[in-house]
């Protein structure tokens, strides 16, 4: 590898780390790595490009997070970086790391149970309470406090939680 | 209209998406529980996402300098494609429910068919809306087997609204000139070959609510060709109220 080639790729490496430590507003727990949301991040020209997806097609917290990835790249000493938004292929929670799952669940919110099939769409399967991992729940409602979650409670210790629907 | 089948279709899938989403978003602090004030934001939020990147992208199809905002917000009433469904106003819960049920009936197989579309961005863009209607189709679908099989005052203002809004089902399958290029090319599935999808969908939840289906009779039409009920005019004047005071109002 040359020596310039090697430059490029520590650049990419910590292009990448900056936008990979930005969080989701609305779960601030999770990073945009750990829930997928961050598909590449490329140096062209000199210039850095990250490119995101959205969670949901209304999801308000894309333009917030683009922001945030901007900055996130101008503080690490990319000038005029861009971000890029793509559609395709089309988010899913199957992409969501293990790691950003436990860090859910200790965050009170259940991880979606994955992976994604027509069966988890439709057929609902047993939901474990994050507090007390019991799986006596029940659905409250099919929509929660953001576009990617439900509304469940637990009948074991009574609380109620959010679950991230799979999609 | 344009003879571009591409724009035309983006828009008329956003204006779709749009006006049901607006509609929808009226319900916001007025639901009759909680939860479902959260759950009709969450629809209307999704549907104006959806309308959000089918503006944008017809648009740039149009290639007239035309965005998002200038297609949702500056267009004359006529120059909305939408079908009469989902400008009809919100009415009581039942309404709004079986109004959101009979389009996520028929739109959801729609948006399964367009992600094989010719066009790779119609496909990405109902990649996302298909996922997002199957919660809707259930959603609604549940309300609908609640509402109908529930008290003697909900069966009888679902029936009611079934009755009604049936005569707009018809044009949610109707194929004009336009609408047949974009199929012979490809863009869009032929609404006309997802009948027995719809039907299936209706007729299984129609028979767990213990409703009778209605007939079908005459049906409503001409929103495609942006002849409108007399509810649009109202609801734009809402919806277009900001721009048209203060022209390029920015958030």
């Amino acid at each position: 590898m040359s020596s310039a080639q090697a430059l490029s790729d520590d650049a990419t490496r910590l292009a990448w780390a900056a936008c990979a430590a930005v969080t989701d507003p609305e779960v601030p727990v999770l990073t945009i790595e750990d829930l997928g949301v961050l598909r590449d991040v490329r140096l062209v020209d000199g210039r850095a490009e990250a490119v995101i997806t959205p969670t949901y097609s209304g999801c308000p917290a894309m333009d917030m997070i683009a922001l945030q990835v901007e900055l996130a790249l101008e503080h690490a000493g990319f000038h005029a970086p861009r971000v890029i938004t793509v559609l395709s292929p089309a988010w899913t929670t199957d992409w969501m790391s293990e790691a950003g799952k436990d860090k859910l669940r200790a965050y009170g919110i259940a991880p979606p149970i994955g992976p994604v099939g027509r069966r988890a769409l439709f057929g609902q399967d047993e939901i474990a309470c994050p507090r007390c991992s019991s799986s006596n729940t029940v659905k409250v409602s099919e929509f929660g406090s953001t576009a990617c979650k439900s509304h469940w409670r637990c009948k074991a210790c009574a609380e109620p939680f959010d679950y991230f629907k799979c999609i | 209209m344009s003879t571009n089948p591409l724009f035309e279709m983006s828009l008329r899938l956003a204006d779709d998406a749009l006006v049901l989403g607006h509609r929808l978003s009226e319900w916001c602090g007025h639901a009759p529980v909680l939860e479902e004030d959260l759950a009709l934001a969450n629809l209307a939020l999704d549907l104006i996402g959806q309308a959000r990147s089918l503006y944008s992208y017809a648009g740039k199809v149009e290639g007239a300098g035309r965005d998002e905002d200038a297609l949702a917000y500056c267009r004359r009433e006529a120059e909305y494609h939408n079908c009469l469904l989902v400008e009809q106003p919100n009415g009581d819960f039942a309404l709004t429910i079986v109004r959101q049920f009979l389009f996520a009936a028929a739109m959801h197989p729609f948006h399964q068919e367009m992600t094989r579309s010719s066009d790779p961005t119609l496909a990405a863009i109902a990649a996302k809306a298909e996922k997002e209607l199957a919660y809707h189709l259930r959603h609604a679908a549940e309300w609908v087997i609640r509402l109908g099989d529930g008290t003697d005052e909900s069966r009888r203002r679902t029936e009611a609204a079934l009755d009604h809004l049936w005569t707009f089902s018809g044009e949610l399958f109707e194929v004009d000139a336009i609408l047949r290029t974009a199929i012979d090319q490809g863009l869009v599935p032929n609404p006309t070959d997802l009948r027995a999808v719809f039907d299936a969908t209706v007729d299984d939840v129609l028979a767990q609510a213990d409703l009778a289906r209605p007939k079908d009779g005459w049906m409503q039409t001409g929103g495609r060709m942006g002849r409108h009920s007399e509810h649009m005019g109202f609801l734009l004047t809402e919806l277009q109220y900001l721009q048209r005071l203060h022209p390029n109002a920015r958030w």
